[in-house]
């Protein structure tokens, strides 16, 4: 394995292994898991990757371990990640949740399988989706991003560590098997800029590490800086010190929430095809888009008007992008490899002033392009 | 860094109102949660006291909590500290030591926390030898949450959820952490005041994984409930059975009610830990690429 961060150049590599070379060239110098398939490949590349850049790997001794060493490595400064799959995601939700309390920029690559519980292990699934979003317990946001090839893995993953270090949240970059698995042309550029972290400036006697900046992230003050802060997951006021008041939970909440939620052109990311003329749209993402792609091709050899809206950022949910397309056109598709998660959102976005099929499986296998156009002859 | 000798200087004076080790401390969140008589407060001056005499830069530190009544230590102490989640301390903190190598990582943590919804984490970085000081405070309950039943409560100890009494074997953490691998293992009761200072210094010098076991009153539920009297009359019950033996077999050191039981420092050896191994092995393959 070569002993430079940025492997400039263009390779033939799976999105498991475009994952793990994302994060290297993103600055990422810490990654913490637990063996399980289908990640397996991230891991095991930046077990050999890491020692050679000044980077630490470590295999913990479950998901739970991994998703605490994370966070614990990013107060220490470093960018740090971790990678899982189906059960494994499961245990990483409670320091997830940790991370989004203690406003811990860190990335996780979920690459779903089909469950639930052990279910299919070397098999592709999308349901993961709703835990995602909701799967720690309580209120809060975070950013997810859904790459649908080795490339987008490779891109997406750098992009998770600069709106990590933005937003100062965790990153979820919920990709599936068969991206996992794929083996495609990766470009890795020349240079790609490292996330950079926001620090305190001021003296530690006068530092509040919970005072947001006007974007209402704080700048992060980590182990040894001097500022001497105390980081708790209990809610907390400005001094990072807890307040069981109804009034700060209130205050933190909606403060965690907001900075997330009211920045959605930082990290909205869509692509559009064929749309301009269409009919009816199919919403899909990750590899159940690169399925759909293909179902627009038949549809339109058929004659029908038929387009795509790939969604590459899952969360928060793109309400207004997805209010847009469906405006334009009389039927949406909605494509996915569970029995409907992301669907509800749209219904949820569009509110029933479009029609809307659901074209889902439950996973171990893709879908047939033939019946994402059954879903498409259906709704026209 | 290595442990001064002897304290030349006469202890601190120690005024109404003023801790002579608020230095340390936020002072701005005293008063704290813990229930008078707790030997939580004693445990946490003496690690106080066991960092101002090695002349410790507060910032070379870094204290980690999970959930608790230990669990709260990050809360009072005024350095870099993390308040985690319930059980999960030590593999926060792994995260952390292994950025930060040369930050000294302490894990202060409740019994509970640390060997039954944390005991796995604490068995790996034991056998890891990572480089971190764990000190237990072990009042052989979940106070916190009301006195539950926990993995040390004693054979017949009664408790909210062990209301006809404990029938579960308990576990004998100083067995559990020196057969997991830790370097450096030891046992005193929360009045051995001095003896807590000087195994904190011991473990604060020394490389690889140490381990404390702090046996600790808890009159509010513990102590309460198995009629164990006032806080300073279990604490007296603990030290009355409490026998030196260092270097002990650790087969013979469980805590069995109404017998004397062992402290000591069991365990102080030497071996490469996980962040030396790590770096030998990198050494190593730059050695190789270099050829």
């Amino acid at each position: 394995m070569p002993a430079k961060a940025v492997l400039s150049g263009v390779h033939f590599m799976n999105g498991d292994e475009a994952i793990a070379e994302g994060a290297l060239a993103a600055g990422c110098r810490f990654f913490a898991a637990y063996p399980i398939t289908p990640q397996s490949e991230i891991a095991e590349r930046l077990a050999a990757r890491l020692p050679r850049i000044g980077g630490t790997f470590v295999q913990m001794e479950d998901e739970l371990a991994a998703m605490a060493a994370v966070v614990g490595a990013s107060w220490g400064g470093e960018k740090a990640m971790t990678a899982t799959s189906g059960p494994g995601f499961s245990l990483m939700m409670e320091n997830l949740g940790l991370a989004v309390m203690t406003e811990t920029p860190c990335v996780l690559a979920n690459v779903q399988r089909a469950g639930p519980s052990t279910g299919l292990p070397t098999a592709v699934g999308q349901g993961d989706m709703m835990q995602a979003r909701w799967g720690s317990h309580g209120h809060y946001e975070l950013i997810a991003l859904c790459p649908y090839s080795p490339q987008e893995a490779f891109d997406l993953t750098v992009r998770a560590f600069a709106l990590a270090e933005r937003f100062r949240t965790p990153v979820l970059i919920m990709t599936d098997e068969v991206v996992g698995h794929m083996y495609e042309k990766v470009e890795i550029p020349e240079e790609v800029s490292e996330a950079s972290r926001r620090r305190p400036q001021g003296p530690p006697d006068e530092f509040l590490p919970f005072k947001p900046d006007e974007d209402l992230v704080p700048p992060m003050a980590c182990t040894g800086d001097g500022y001497r802060i105390h980081v708790t997951g209990l809610t907390h006021d400005e001094r990072g010190y807890p307040d069981m008041s109804a009034d700060a939970q209130d205050r933190l909440v909606r403060r965690l929430c907001d900075k997330v939620r009211l920045y959605p052109d930082e990290y909205t990311l869509w692509e559009e095809h064929s749309l301009e003329d269409a009919e009816v749209a199919i919403i899909s993402y990750g590899i159940s888009a690169r399925v759909a792609l293909r179902a627009v091709e038949l549809a339109r050899r058929k004659g029908h008007k038929v387009g795509l809206l790939r969604l590459v950022t899952a969360w928060p949910f793109p309400d207004e992008l997805v209010r847009r397309v469906a405006d334009n056109v009389k039927g949406l598709v909605t494509v996915e490899l569970n029995l409907g998660q992301i669907s509800r959102e749209v219904e949820r976005a569009v509110r029933g002033k479009v029609p809307q099929v659901g074209v889902y499986h439950p996973g171990g296998r893709i879908h047939r392009p033939e019946e994402v156009l059954a879903g498409i002859e259906e709704v026209i | 860094m290595p442990v001064k000798e002897q304290r030349q200087a006469p202890p601190p004076e120690i005024t109404q109102g003023r801790h002579p080790m608020e230095k340390y401390l936020r002072m701005d969140r005293i008063p704290h949660i813990w229930c008078a008589g707790c030997g939580l407060g004693t445990t946490l001056a003496s690690f106080l006291y066991a960092v101002d005499d090695m002349g410790l830069d507060p910032d070379s530190l870094a204290v980690i909590s999970g959930i608790g009544c230990t669990g709260r230590v990050a809360g009072y102490v005024r350095m870099d500290s993390y308040h985690t989640t319930h059980g999960r301390p030590i593999a926060f903190a792994t995260g952390l030591k292994l950025a930060k190598p040369y930050t000294k990582a302490v894990v202060f943590s409740g019994d509970g926390d640390l060997f039954a919804i944390g005991g796995n984490h604490f068995i790996h970085a034991a056998r890891r030898n990572l480089d971190m000081n764990v000190i237990c405070v072990n009042n052989l309950n979940y106070g916190m949450t009301g006195g539950q039943v926990g993995p040390t409560t004693p054979l017949g100890g009664r408790c909210t959820t062990s209301p006809y009494g404990n029938f579960e074997h308990p576990f004998n953490l100083v067995y559990v952490a020196a057969s997991a691998g830790a370097a450096y293992v030891a046992r005193w009761t929360s009045l051995d005041v001095r003896r807590l200072q000087k195994a904190i210094q011991e473990m604060l010098s020394r490389k690889g994984f140490s381990f404390l076991e702090v046996i600790a009153p808890c009159p509010t539920n513990y102590g309460r409930r198995n009629k164990l009297g006032s806080g300073l009359d279990e604490l007296r019950h603990y030290a009355d059975h409490a026998v030196i033996k260092h270097g002990a077999d650790l087969s013979e050191t469980d805590i069995i009610p109404g017998q004397d039981f062992l402290v000591g420092k069991f365990v102080d050896s030497e071996k490469p830990t996980f962040w030396e191994m790590y770096q030998d092995k990198v050494a190593e393959l730059e050695k190789r690429s270099s050829r």
